[in-house]
């Protein structure tokens, strides 16, 4: 099957043995294609005795680490034929992921995520508040994954507005007059967990004390970009949303797990909670120790594999992420294929050794 | 002048925290006596603290205490001194003040280099581990409890620690006479930012890496393969195969290769999975690196490997970059050698430290007399930790110590 036939399948819609024959057709031909690409690929394939003709499913399939896509530049096409490079935000000095699109993965990855998303905001389009600056978005030589993500969400929203300025400031005057003229129908908000916490819910907690409120009980919040800086503040999942909910009435949350490497297929959680993988993609956790893969409940490190990536062999791979799968099929909320959570990053390894490591510098 | 100098650095000696003597003791350094090396004095003082040591309950947990323990007995240190002090005619001194900075993540490193120091005849400052290890709390339990009774010693043996902060590096700098700086690469760039007086020396330790020979058929007919297993064990694993010594490479000769792999390899798994605590990170940098290394050069081969503890990753050739693709906790490469002349782009890199073998050591005599720039050690597999004052190529006490002609 072409991804342009299976783009027409309901995301949700497969029981798993119909979506493992998908997922094993689609992936098991990504890896033929790129092993014959992409030559860095060729000869990883080829140093672990990589047969494809012995595979019976696409969970059989070699996983590149992430980090690989922060080290060497990974493509099967020709340089002509990249229209975008996408990059991970890493903080300053740190490594970033480069990802090489072509216009099919690129206008894939937007088909994909519209079929996923509107799964859960409907098809039609709404007005949207960005809650993040219009800077963020201004390079467009180079997609950063905040950028990516906006840009990506923007196609659900007929009337946009950034509710932050370039300082970061609550807009509060052009959020109340975006309010004003649509408070009444269904509003999109889109942004990053920690922006949101920071900048919008802080803010709107200092501007209640004064007397000054918006309602948001129209709205539909979606939110990526993991839980690390919240955890560190002691946010919880269940925090942020009571929280939301006191301070503007918001109460349709979805998070959603994904990353620059396989954008496009992300992750959104239903109202249980749950982070559910589409016929797109999917999540296998592995043991740390050998790989093999977790039983369901049990932390694992997280795989992930996507059906739309043609540019770069990024089809399967392995994050440093934990989490663990929690069910197959059956979630409440209707939706089939397998549901999971994130547990977090894997911590970095406490190693002895003569050379001093440079987060040495930051003990003292 | 000097009393000057030290005055007005009072608030810099201030910050340092002391974990032998004080502000006031570190003071009086500049008023000491050097020693002639290996003086008496030097090794009953020595030797006490071995006694202490090796009486200690705690230090029995700790193969790490108990070795340094046993080298700074007088039985051993006689020996040294038999090697290294000054011949007839000459007298050899320490230089006066030695300041040591000790790498953050190597628990009994200080302990060495300060006894270097020591016997050398040098009133030291050691800066120790920034991590609280409890080997360096054993160690500095047992130097206080026997400076008690050794009050003349207590300028000679200063354990410091602080953070990175640099005036405390530059006052120290300032007056040392020599300065040892361990922790690699970045430690010593940061050093060299503070001066050291005109006639003062350094001696560095920089980042190094090392490997392994293993001759398969002397392999074969040893006796007793589990030992040989610990041995490289403690070689590796013990470390975190992150030392300066640890192999990254085991480089295989003579003609029974494959069968002493699967032995080699299934005993030193079998001690792994028993001993080693894996962390989940580690399996996913070892993945990283292997296909790193297979995207960059063709005929790579990962080995097939049932978990993760051990990752082998066999190679075509040696090549000069190998080493970039370096990495820790149980991640080897391979090499199948028919002439030892084609290690020579590794060896000749004067980053290689040490070579660690099972076999005859003058196998490799023809690499080090083509005049390879690196090779430091060659050492039996399950020694190449063992410290001695001739390391990293240097001759420690030479460096530590001047010798005063005679004639």
């Amino acid at each position: 099957m072409t991804y342009e036939e299976m783009i027409n399948i309901p995301p949700y819609s497969l029981d798993a043995d119909e979506k493992e024959k998908l997922l094993t057709d689609r992936l098991t031909k990504l890896t033929k294609l790129h092993q014959k690409n992409c030559p860095e690929y060729a000869r990883m394939l080829g140093a672990v005795n990589f047969n494809i003709e012995k595979i019976k499913s696409y969970k059989e399939l070699p996983f590149l680490p992430v980090r690989l896509f922060k080290e060497l530049e990974l493509k099967s096409v020709v340089s002509e034929d990249v229209v975008k490079t996408m990059t991970s935000s890493g903080t300053t000095g740190q490594a970033v992921s480069r990802i090489y699109l072509d216009r099919t993965t690129s206008s894939n990855q937007q088909k994909t995520m519209v079929k996923i998303v509107s799964d859960f905001t409907g098809s039609s389009r709404m007005p949207m508040i960005i809650i993040d600056c219009p800077g963020v978005i201004k390079n467009r030589a180079m997609f950063s994954a905040r950028g990516a993500g906006i840009l990506g969400f923007s196609v659900f929203g007929a009337k946009k507005i950034y509710a932050l300025d370039d300082d970061m400031k609550l807009d509060v005057d052009g959020l109340k007059e975006f309010l004003k003229k649509y408070g009444d129908q269904r509003i999109l908000l889109f942004g990053f967990t920690f922006m949101i916490w920071q900048h919008f819910y802080k803010e709107l907690l200092r501007l209640k004390e004064k007397g000054i409120t918006f309602d948001l009980s129209n709205g539909i919040l979606i939110h990526g970009g993991g839980w690390k800086k919240l955890v560190s503040q002691a946010v919880s999942r269940e925090e942020f949303h009571e929280r939301l909910k006191d301070v503007c009435g918001l109460e349709h949350i979805h998070d959603y797990y994904g990353m620059v490497e396989q954008t496009g297929c992300i992750y959104m959680e239903c109202q249980y909670g749950h982070l559910h993988a589409s016929i797109f993609s999917d999540v296998i956790t592995r043991r740390p120790g050998d790989f093999t893969e977790a039983c369901m409940g049990e932390p694992g490190i997280i795989q992930v594999v996507s059906a739309i990536p043609e540019s770069y062999p990024g089809h399967s791979l392995l994050t440093e992420d934990e989490g663990a799968v929690l069910g197959v099929d059956d979630c409440p909320c209707g939706r089939k294929g397998k549901y999971f959570k994130i547990n977090g990053r894997l911590r970095n390894a406490e190693i002895r050794g003569c050379s001093d490591t440079y987060a040495d510098k930051f003990e003292a | 002048m000097i009393h000057m100098q030290t005055n007005l650095k009072l608030d810099v000696l201030g910050r340092v925290m002391y974990l032998t003597g004080s502000a006031d003791i570190a003071a009086q350094l500049l008023n000491i006596p050097a020693k002639i090396a290996f003086d008496d004095s030097i090794l009953d003082f020595l030797d006490h603290v071995s006694k202490v040591l090796m009486k200690n309950k705690d230090a029995k947990a700790y193969p790490d205490v108990v070795t340094f323990g046993f080298w700074i007995r007088r039985g051993s240190v006689r020996k040294m001194k038999e090697r290294f002090e000054g011949k007839d005619g000459e007298l050899r001194l320490g230089k006066g003040i030695a300041f040591h900075i000790t790498p953050s993540n190597v628990p009994v490193n200080f302990a060495y280099s300060m006894a270097a120091g020591l016997l050398s005849g040098n009133g030291n400052i050691v800066r120790v581990p920034s991590k609280d290890f409890p080997q360096v709390r054993i160690i500095i339990d047992a130097f206080n409890q026997v400076l008690e009774q050794y009050e003349d010693m207590k300028p000679y043996v200063l354990f410091v620690r602080y953070g990175r902060d640099k005036d405390i590096n530059d006052l120290f700098s300032s007056i040392a006479d020599v300065r040892v700086v361990w922790g690699g690469d970045q430690t010593i760039a940061e050093l060299r930012e503070s001066p050291l007086p005109p006639r003062s020396g350094e001696i560095t330790f920089a980042d190094r890496y090392s490997l392994a020979i293993i001759d398969s058929d002397i392999y074969m007919d040893m006796e007793d393969k589990a030992h040989v297993a610990e041995d490289f064990y403690n070689d590796t694993f013990l470390s975190d195969q992150n030392a300066c010594t640890s192999p990254r490479l085991v480089v295989w000769t003579g003609s029974r290769i494959e069968e002493a792999k699967r032995i080699f390899w299934d005993e030193e798994h079998k001690l792994a999975q028993q001993k080693y605590i894996f962390q989940a990170i580690q399996g996913v940098n070892k993945l990283t690196k292997s296909y790193l290394i297979a995207a960059a050069v063709p005929g790579v081969k990962v080995e097939e490997h049932g978990d993760n503890r051990i990752v082998r990753v066999s190679v075509p050739e040696i090549t000069k970059t190998l080493m970039e693709y370096r990495d820790n906790s149980g991640y080897f490469y391979e090499y199948d050698c028919e002439d030892i002349m084609s290690l020579a782009p590794l060896c000749d890199d004067k980053r290689c430290q040490t070579i660690g073998y099972i076999g005859n050591r003058k196998a490799v005599l023809p690499l080090i007399q083509s005049g390879i720039k690196g090779v430091d050690r060659v050492v039996p597999i399950g020694k190449t930790m063992d410290f001695d004052l001739i390391w990293d190529g240097y001759d420690l006490p030479a460096l530590l110590s001047r010798i005063v002609v005679l004639a």
